[in-house]
């Protein structure tokens, strides 16, 4: 490798680790402060973590929010913001659950079609905030935020007896899913199953990589995130690329639900899982929309959601967890912004060094960072 | 060391004492020495113009002038006083104002919430509307701006907005007034207006600095001419003892590149063919307006004109970027309903004005901005993929042919400097084998060197069958590149000028549609410069541009 | 970064106050009047009741409050040209601090600690955008994570050992007094069992702004001419609106636009903070986690309605009130007269563009309205589920048809560094 590509990972590194040392150290103080021994709390995480029951749970855990953050990071790319996994994800499992159940097809094609509704699903629920950004200029940011209040409301709704679900043990939830529609998972005996569908979920983060940096559209999305005047005279349509990723963006959402619909729960209740759309924020942030640094990141992150629960028999409050994984999102875009600048400015003397020349007069001004959509 | 300066109005002005003193400045940056040893000297009450190419130092030396650099060596005195500015505030306390050339203004505030900001009048702990509606009005009439405080900046029109931007200072208590390039968004109507307002200010007392590259302008309103070459005065002339060429001489330091006669590489084949363009703004108003021409095989058309007379927008509507009316048709096939992508598809490749908004992506490698503008296309893509080996492999020929400096490919576009970042932008747009390149301002903001060697590589392009719509600002370009040169003036083509024989400020003058009045005569008749024809009205009562320019004074 | 809104190009400018040929406030008067009469044809036409009743109008104030709230600390923060979507995580903040401060010292400490707590996290918001140059998107988000933590984890501290309190609420609080202004609540209250046309109705709406009304609403709502006066009158204001306008402009005549996007962010924070403290000391008696539910992206939107301006703001937070009001009391039936209303104003809009020649947007209202008829008839309640997407659907809609005349704080969003200017 050249020197600068090891410089470049060195730098690309040293943010979300700065990130982590920062809220560690946060914690601890805070845990000090309220008269808890830090070193005895993290030891004891890391110990109730690794064990075989917990990384099960990691790895399920894991498997929706790599594809929640893999949502963000697409939008992320081109300068998006879709804040509507949430929404996006709670509508596509409901309606994948409901309609799952009422179909009868041979296994892997049962499992397919749940899979197809909930993307498709994702991608129409996201498609709304598109059409109205593009055609009417409404910000995503808002529209996402709205959809998802709404679509949290519709799924509300046809969650009742009087539309799709059934009331079964205490539980208002959707009809189960015949086991044609399930997806086998890895068996480690007391400890656990391993969701299979996070085959599928690696899998999508290849193709996430694969599209972006290997193909044309891949080139022509990540070039509208990062001069959008640049993309237009080189040819690309915005408005389209705006639909595609928004449309790509939902449509990889509507998946979040996915390991677990298929892999355990096999219908949706009131008990399904909420919020991971915004943990997919997190994710795609401290990753900085990189699928490898988003895998890393993810199981970091369910590893903090695991481990937390050792922490009551210590009389540690849980929550300490989750200001640390608040912490580390501010810490590392802060950090990111740093680090960018420094390489920046680096690579600038680095090259008129080795020119051995001047830096004429109307050197580059230094761009405004966006979302790390690099 | 610094001083506090008095304010403007407690210093006592002589005739004899200069308004503003420069001497020996000298300001270094990084690699770079942009001012050496400069001195100026302006008597107050005047219009002292300060002319040089891009690059020559003028701005430097007026951000040092007005407090927003600090000059390594030498001094600055303000009516025999040396002061020392450590930021604009204080220049603005000493009584100097720049008029900036892009302006600074906010579109939703009124002109009086703009003009007062940060140095607001209050009565109460509210801000005192009335007395800065009556101040503004009072300088408005004193100085004859005709500025009104009510109305919101964003429904003036740009020369409307410059007054705003120059009574901004007067109502600091500006003295003196510093105009960076003021005439470079103005229609000549504007620039009359802009040159009345500078002669009442000076009738007053004010003292007006005036940066321009603009020859014939400053000629006309300016009482004192300094040029800066390279960063140091070469020389303060009076308007009467010099002409336009004399002057561009000073500025370029040599003989002007005397057109030469060269081969003629027009062909009969046209392959761009434009017909009843138009582009219209926002209010309806046409950009371009009605044009039609053709380029053939081998030609290089030229465009001068003064920026906003609708050139950009042209060679935007070619582009398929900007949406327009009429017919554009390349080698025999219509394109007029293609996109951007189709059209560079078919061959139209494109040199951008601004390379860091439309020609680059800033935080990409080289390789992958070698690929920006052709994705679709070999060698950059292979089907659906993008083939990165082959770009890479092209960056590297590309580097290699248009000499661009750096170090590798893998490099990010924002480290590299102007002219290399264009030499790339060069070499991958004729990459590719076009049929027609859209080059505007291929060489502003680039080093000699790099200018020289682009020119060379266009030349080249030429002499194989490439056609070229040049659009430039530097008419030694125009002059030099084209086969075939036009005026556009407010969207429209209103001269053709002949660049084997037509001068520079024959040139400056049509642009700014300032022609002399006298009766047409026939093309031929007189020797010598004398290379400018009319083609036809400008649409608004302009009658002097009917005329063929006269051929200048030798 | 996406900002808020980019909107299409502006229509033409609306004429300077000067040379107006009306006095200004003729136009609102007649819109709220035609708003009156619409509610109060509705009510008679449909036979619900609750739409202007006291009761419905009392809930709709104390609804709309922390919505009012939350919406000025967008705006505070917006003009400053910074985005903040942090407002939920500020509001929390709030809250909280408000009801732990309010369990020892009383409600108005409270309601000053919930204004420290919210504009703590405005101040980390202004770290990080400005100082730090962060997306304003990214920060708003984080600190909407952290809020909530922070607001849990204390809670599990001070909480826990204290009666009544958990890890997700805190003890009873105490709460700042209302009142009632008497004659007047007594007269009105009359009148309206009359159910008189219009009359009854002004009747309804006015009492119940006078009946049971808490102090810290009143504080709330003099806090929209407050921040006009401060914004749009003084030194401090045009300064602080200049940094969201063209913060280069200002910087180029010697505003220091750090120091006044620091101040507009802390405000915002502040507000912030005093919304949560509504929630946790007013609208209930004690800290409940998830109290926010969503309000400070409503309140958002209500500033996004008012065009970045008080007064708009305050319709829009109103209008939000009003409609979370509906469907909290009689929800299916209220709600379901609603429709009515949209019709019966979508045919007057609708006739009132047909006469001003604007063909197609007067035949769109008038199918609009139809549709809305349609609805009204044929249906004959709305699910409850639905009837709380209220404002997050007019906001949807308000942004999609109303983009053209919004004018958002030209620099919002934009990302500033000192010296950056061309």
């Amino acid at each position: 490798m050249s020197r600068f590509d090891l410089r470049r990972i060195g730098l690309a590194l040293a943010a979300p680790v700065m990130a982590l040392v920062v809220s560690v150290v946060l914690v601890s103080v805070v845990l000090l402060v309220a008269g808890h021994d830090p070193v005895d709390a993290f030891r004891q995480m890391w110990e109730f973590g690794t064990q075989g029951p917990q990384l099960v749970n990691i790895l399920n855990k894991s498997a929706s929010y790599y594809l929640a953050a893999l949502a963000v990071a697409i939008g992320f790319r081109m300068n998006l913001f879709n804040i509507g996994v949430d929404g996006q994800y709670q509508l596509a499992a409901m309606l994948a659950a409901v309609l799952g159940a009422a179909v009868t097809l041979p296994g892997p094609l049962h499992v397919l079609f749940i899979v197809v509704v909930a993307a498709v699903v994702g991608a129409l629920w996201a498609g709304i905030a598109g059409v109205l950004k593009v055609y009417r200029g409404v910000s995503e940011v808002i529209s996402t935020i709205m959809l998802n209040f709404i679509g949290g409301a519709l799924v509300a709704w046809m969650l009742t007896p009087q539309v799709f679900a059934n009331l079964s043990n205490n539980i208002v939830k959707t009809p189960d899913i015949p086991s044609s529609g399930w997806f086998p998972g890895f068996s480690f005996g007391d400890n656990g199953t391993v969701y299979g569908f996070i085959i599928v979920s690696a899998l999508v983060g290849i193709a996430y990589w694969f599209v972006l940096s290997r193909t044309r559209f891949g080139f022509d999305l990540r070039a509208t995130g990062l001069s959008e005047s640049a993309a237009v005279a080189s040819g690309v349509g915005v408005r389209r690329m705006v639909m595609s990723a928004m449309l790509l963006s939902g449509a990889v959402a509507g998946l979040v639900g996915m390991p677990l619909l298929l892999g355990e729960s096999h219908s949706f209740g009131q008990d399904f899982p909420a919020g991971i759309g915004f943990v997919g924020i997190a994710i795609a942030l401290l990753g900085r929309n990189n699928p490898i640094g988003i895998a890393f990141a993810s199981l970091l992150w369910s590893f903090l959601d695991v481990s937390n629960q050792i922490l009551d028999l210590l009389g540690i409050p849980k929550e300490i967890v989750t200001i640390m994984q608040g912490t580390i999102v501010l810490a590392v875009v802060v950090a990111y912004e740093f680090t960018r600048r420094l390489a920046l400015a680096s690579e600038q003397r680095r090259v008129a060094a080795q020119l051995g020349g001047s830096l004429e007069g109307d050197a580059t001004p230094p761009v405004p960072a966006g979302t790390g959509a690099a | 060391m610094s001083q506090q300066t008095a304010p403007a109005t407690e210093r006592k002005a002589s005739a004899e004492t200069p308004a503003v003193r420069l001497t020996g400045i000298t300001k270094r940056f990084p690699g770079v020495v942009a001012n050496k040893d400069v001195s100026l000297s302006v008597r107050r009450g005047t219009v002292h113009a300060v002319v040089g190419e891009n690059g020559a130092g003028k701005s430097t030396l007026m951000k040092i002038l007005y407090g927003m650099q600090r000059p390594d060596e030498g001094t600055i005195e303000l009516d025999g006083v040396p002061v020392s500015f450590s930021s604009p505030a204080d220049a603005i306390k000493a009584g100097i104002g720049m008029v900036h050339q892009h302006f600074k203004l906010a579109d939703n505030f009124t002109v009086l919430e703009n003009v007062v900001l940060g140095s607001e009048p209050t009565s109460g702990g509210r801000l005192d509307v009335a007395a800065a509606s009556r101040r503004i009005r009072e300088i408005s009439d004193r100085y004859g701006l005709d500025v009104d405080p009510d109305p919101l900046v964003e429904d003036l029109g740009v020369g409307e907005r410059q007054r705003v931007e120059i009574l901004k200072v007067l109502y600091r208590g500006a003295r003196t007034l510093i105009l960076d390039e003021p005439t470079a968004v103005l229609v000549p109507q504007e620039v009359e207006e802009l040159f009345g307002a500078l002669r009442e200010l000076t009738s007053e007392g004010l003292t007006v600095v005036f940066i321009s590259h603009k020859l014939d302008e400053v000629l006309s309103v300016a009482d004192e001419i300094t040029v800066i070459r390279r960063g140091t005065t070469v020389g303060t002339v009076l308007p009467k003892d010099t002409t336009p060429r004399k002057l561009a001489e000073l500025m370029v330091g040599s003989e002007l590149p005397s057109p030469e006669t060269r081969e003629s590489t027009v062909t009969d084949r046209a392959v761009l063919q434009v017909e009843n363009l138009s582009v219209r703004d926002r209010d309806g108003r046409a950009v371009v307006d009605d044009v039609s021409f053709a380029i053939h095989a081998g030609e290089v058309l030229g465009i001068a004109g003064v920026e906003g007379n609708g050139q950009s927008e042209l060679v935007d509507a070619i582009m398929g970027i900007r949406p327009a009316t009429g017919r554009v048709v390349l080698d025999g096939v219509d394109i007029s309903e293609e996109s951007t992508r189709r059209r560079r598809e078919a061959g139209v490749a494109f040199v951008p004005e601004d390379r860091m908004r439309q020609g680059l992506l800033l935080e990409s490698p080289l390789w992958e901005n070698r690929i920006l503008g052709h994705q679709t296309l070999p060698p950059n893509a292979n089907g659906v993929l993008v083939d990165r080996r082959h770009a890479r492999t092209d960056t590297e020929r590309i580097v290699r042919e248009y000499d661009v400096r750096t170090p590798s490919i893998e490099v990010k576009a924002s480290a590299l400097s102007g002219g290399n970042q264009q030499k790339l932008i060069v070499g991958r747009e004729m990459s590719g084998d076009p049929k027609l390149l859209l080059a505007a301002h291929p060489t502003r903001g680039v080093d000699v060197g790099a200018q020289a060697a682009i020119w060379d590589h266009l030349r080249r392009a030429r002499a194989e069958g490439l056609a070229v719509l040049l659009v430039s600002a530097d008419l030694d370009e125009l002059i030099g590149l084209s086969d075939t040169l036009r005026v556009i003036l407010r969207g429209r083509f209103v001269a053709d000028a002949d660049p084997a024989t037509v001068t520079p400020e024959e040139l400056g003058s049509a642009m700014t549609g300032a022609g002399t009045g006298t009766a047409p005569a026939a093309p031929s008749s007189r020797p010598g410069g004398h290379g400018l024809v009319g083609t036809g009205t400008t649409g608004t009562g302009d009658a002097a541009s009917e005329t063929a320019a006269e051929g200048g004074e030798e | 970064m996406a900002t808020a809104v980019s909107t299409p190009p502006a229509g033409p400018a609306q004429a300077t106050p000067a040379r107006r040929l009306l006095p200004v406030w003729v136009r609102p008067a007649l819109i709220w009047a035609g708003i009156l009469i619409l509610l109060s044809l509705t009510r008679w036409i449909s036979g619900a009741q609750d739409i202007t009743s006291s009761g419905t109008a009392g809930a709709a104030l104390r609804l709309a409050v922390p919505i009012l709230l939350a919406g000025m600390a967008g705006l505070w923060s917006e003009r400053a040209g910074v985005v903040n979507i942090g407002i939920e995580g500020m509001m929390v903040l709030g809250a909280w601090c408000g009801a732990y401060v309010a369990l020892d010292h009383g409600p108005w400490a409270g309601i000053v600690a919930g204004a420290i707590g919210g504009a703590l996290g405005g101040l980390l918001h202004a770290i990080a955008t400005v100082t730090f140059g962060v997306d304003h998107i990214v920060s708003g988000v984080a600190i909407n994570l952290l809020g909530p933590g922070i607001a849990r984890f204390l809670s599990s501290v001070v909480f826990t050992n204290r009666e009544g309190g958990g890890v997700t609420q805190s003890p009873q609080v105490p709460q700042p007094s209302t009142f009632t202004v008497p004659g007047l609540s007594d007269g009105l209250a009359s009148i309206e069992k009359h159910h008189l046309l219009v009359i009854s109705d002004l009747a309804g709406i006015l009492g119940g702004l006078v009946t049971n009304v808490s102090w810290m609403t009143v504080l709330a709502i003099v806090l929209v001419p407050a921040t006009a006066f401060v914004l749009w009158r003084t030194r401090f204001g045009l300064r602080l609106r200049s940094c969201g306008e063209n913060p280069w402009a200002a910087e180029s005549l010697g505003v220091n636009v750090y120091r006044y996007k620091y101040l507009g962010v802390v405000s915002s924070g502040a507000f912030g903070g005093l919304a949560g403290a509504f929630l946790s000391l007013v609208a209930s008696n004690y800290y409940r986690e998830g109290q926010t539910g969503g309000r400070g992206f409503i309140g958002l939107a209500a500033m996004i309605f008012g065009n970045w301006r008080p007064g708009g703001l305050l319709a829009g937070a109103g209008l939000f009130g009003f409609t979370d009001a509906l469907q909290l009391r009689q929800g299916e039936t209220s709600v379901h007269a609603l429709f009515l209303a949209l019709a019966l104003g979508l045919a007057a809009l609708g006739a009132w563009w047909l006469y001003r020649r604007r063909t197609l947007q007067g035949v769109i209202a008038l199918l609009a309205a139809a549709g809305s008829l349609a609805l009204y008839l044929f249906t004959d309640t709305v699910p409850q589920q639905f009837t709380q997407t209220t404002p997050y659907v007019t906001t949807l809609l308000v942004l999609a048809l109303a983009s053209q005349r919004l004018r958002m704080p030209k620099a919002d969003g934009l990302p500033y560094r000192r010296g950056t200017a061309s």
